[in-house]
């Protein structure tokens, strides 16, 4: 294995640690959610580049390809989840920490509910139609 | 095991346990969808170690179907979660 993919996969290892700590250390979902994802993501994709330094150095070619696929596919999708968990938890209520100083989807979120409603009112009246 | 992977086993279970902590004790139910979608990158990067300890090239393969399988159901989750039902 050459040397630096030690580096490397060492050097992902600790963003992941400090990913974990801000998981468990942060006070509310939000900032637990950007913590752990942004360090996280990183960190991984630089274990699979490491483990890629040193597929192609010793192991063979297809491990890195794969290795090189995975790390892109993570980078794809982690930000996309992470978004899509912390809208919907701001959409199911859950409060910001009381120490944050902007809250700059509130109008957005209120506009969405609307919607929501809306749409619930209109199919309640559909399977009223239905049934009668 | 060389000392080198020792840590690495050492450092991505340390993390595990960290995840495992949040998803036992987080308020809500976001943290603990966040805290489950942590862990599953944390399993690839043990996938990708594992991999290169055994010299085995299908640990790969199982790290790949992992992260996209657990990216579907986070994504399950969080809709969920908004309060629609999934065909809206």
């Amino acid at each position: 294995m050459p040397e630096i993919a030690y580096w490397l996969i060492g050097i992902g290892l600790v963003f992941d640690l400090f990913g974990c700590i801000g998981l468990v250390r942060l006070p509310d979902v939000y900032n637990r959610a950007q913590a752990a994802t942004k360090c996280v993501t990183l960190g991984t994709c630089m274990i699979l580049i490491g483990v890629a330094v040193a597929a192609f150095g010793g192991a063979g070619w297809p491990m890195g390809i794969k290795a090189i696929l995975c790390a892109g596919f993570i980078l794809l999708t982690s930000p996309v989840a992470a978004h899509a968990i912390c809208r919907g938890a701001y959409l199911s209520g859950v409060r910001l920490w009381e120490g944050s100083v902007e809250d700059a989807f509130a109008d957005h979120a209120n506009e969405i509910r609307k919607e929501q409603a809306q749409a619930q009112q209109e199919r309640a009246k559909g399977e009223k139609a239905e049934t009668a | 095991m060389s000392p080198f992977e020792q840590i690495a086993f050492g450092v991505l279970t340390l993390c595990s346990l960290l995840c495992l902590f949040r998803i036992g004790r987080g308020p809500s139910a976001p943290d603990r969808t966040v805290a489950i979608d942590i862990l599953g990158t944390l399993i690839v990067g043990f996938c990708c170690i594992m991999a290169v300890w055994t010299g085995h090239e299908y640990y790969m393969n199982i790290a790949i179907a992992w992260a996209l399988i657990s990216f579907v159901g986070t994504l399950a989750l969080a809709k969920y979660l908004e309060g629609r039902t999934y065909d809206a």
